[in-house]
């Protein structure tokens, strides 16, 4: 009898310690849209190029290796998620801008569109409490062939390429989504700023590949 | 090549070093799922697909 409170106990104390880490994900994680957005803002008023854009690309991308590991057991990790997602929104200008010019539409259908995806992958994965930690290898061994497939086509320039590698990142940000959902939901993942991070760069890319299909493929053009 | 080039190689080799442990420590203690853990992936991105192109009729 004592043994089974003492086992719905600490079953009760997972179940707080899963809530507050699916909490604390998900408030950081829409702060950093926000913030991330208002960087793409001022990215677009200010007319960036491109080469300001991939070198705010890789300092972010230096943050998010190098220090945020070190960083995001402690208060520290905050301000710098918040560097890596302004630095990365601030990116984005240049894209904005492009597709904007194109058609606007392009660029608020898949902002839209990515938050339908998000919110649904996220209300089946809380809802169904699936554990989709099985799909771990074959989302890396995906997001390894993906990067080859990119590397492959920045000296091809083929643009069919570059619409199945788009198709091929919305799939695989969506399996990672719902991967790293769950490992906040079972348990594998305790780490908010970590999960907070992982889940934005998945919007991030997927957002960013939306665009990519819906610019080549939308319109009557 | 331009430096522009030279910067996105950079930035996706660095990619590529970078999940490569991940990638091999995923592929060796990941469970394996059956049937069914797949048909609960396959599902919704069977929706996702059709959502797309809903999309992109939208455009």
């Amino acid at each position: 009898m004592n043994d089974h409170n003492i086992s719905l106990g600490r079953a009760q104390e997972s179940a707080l310690a899963t809530n507050k880490v699916l909490k604390n994900t998900y408030m950081l994680l829409s702060m950093t849209l926000i913030f991330s957005g208002v960087m793409a803002l001022v990215g677009m008023s200010a007319g960036l190029g491109h080469g300001v854009s991939l070198v705010s690309s890789l300092v972010a991308i230096g943050l998010l290796w190098f220090v945020l590991p070190r960083t995001a057991n402690s208060s520290a990790g905050i301000p710098v998620l918040f560097a890596i997602t302004g630095l990365l929104g601030l990116g984005l200008g240049p894209m904005l801008n492009f597709y904007m010019a194109i058609n606007p539409s392009i660029v608020s259908t898949a902002l839209g569109g990515t938050g339908v995806i998000f919110l649904g992958l996220s209300g089946y994965a809380l809802t169904t409490r699936k554990d989709f930690s099985f799909m771990g290898g074959f989302l890396m061994v995906g997001l390894m062939v993906v990067l080859v497939a990119a590397l492959a086509n920045i000296f091809l320039q083929m643009p069919v390429m570059q619409l199945v590698i788009s198709g091929a990142i919305v799939m695989i940000m969506s399996g990672l989504i719902l991967y790293q959902t769950s490992a906040i939901i079972h348990g594998g993942e305790t780490n908010y700023i970590m999960a907070a991070a992982s889940l934005f760069l998945s919007l991030l890319n997927m957002f960013q590949a939306l665009m990519q299909l819906l610019g080549a493929f939308g319109g009557d053009d | 090549m331009n430096w522009m080039t030279i910067g996105s190689v950079v930035l996706i080799i660095g990619m590529m070093i970078f999940i490569f442990p991940s990638m091999r420590r995923a592929v060796k203690t990941a469970p394996k799922g059956n049937m069914s853990d797949w048909m609960g992936f396959i599902i919704p991105l069977a929706a996702i697909i059709g959502f797309i192109i809903l999309l992109i009729n939208m455009v």
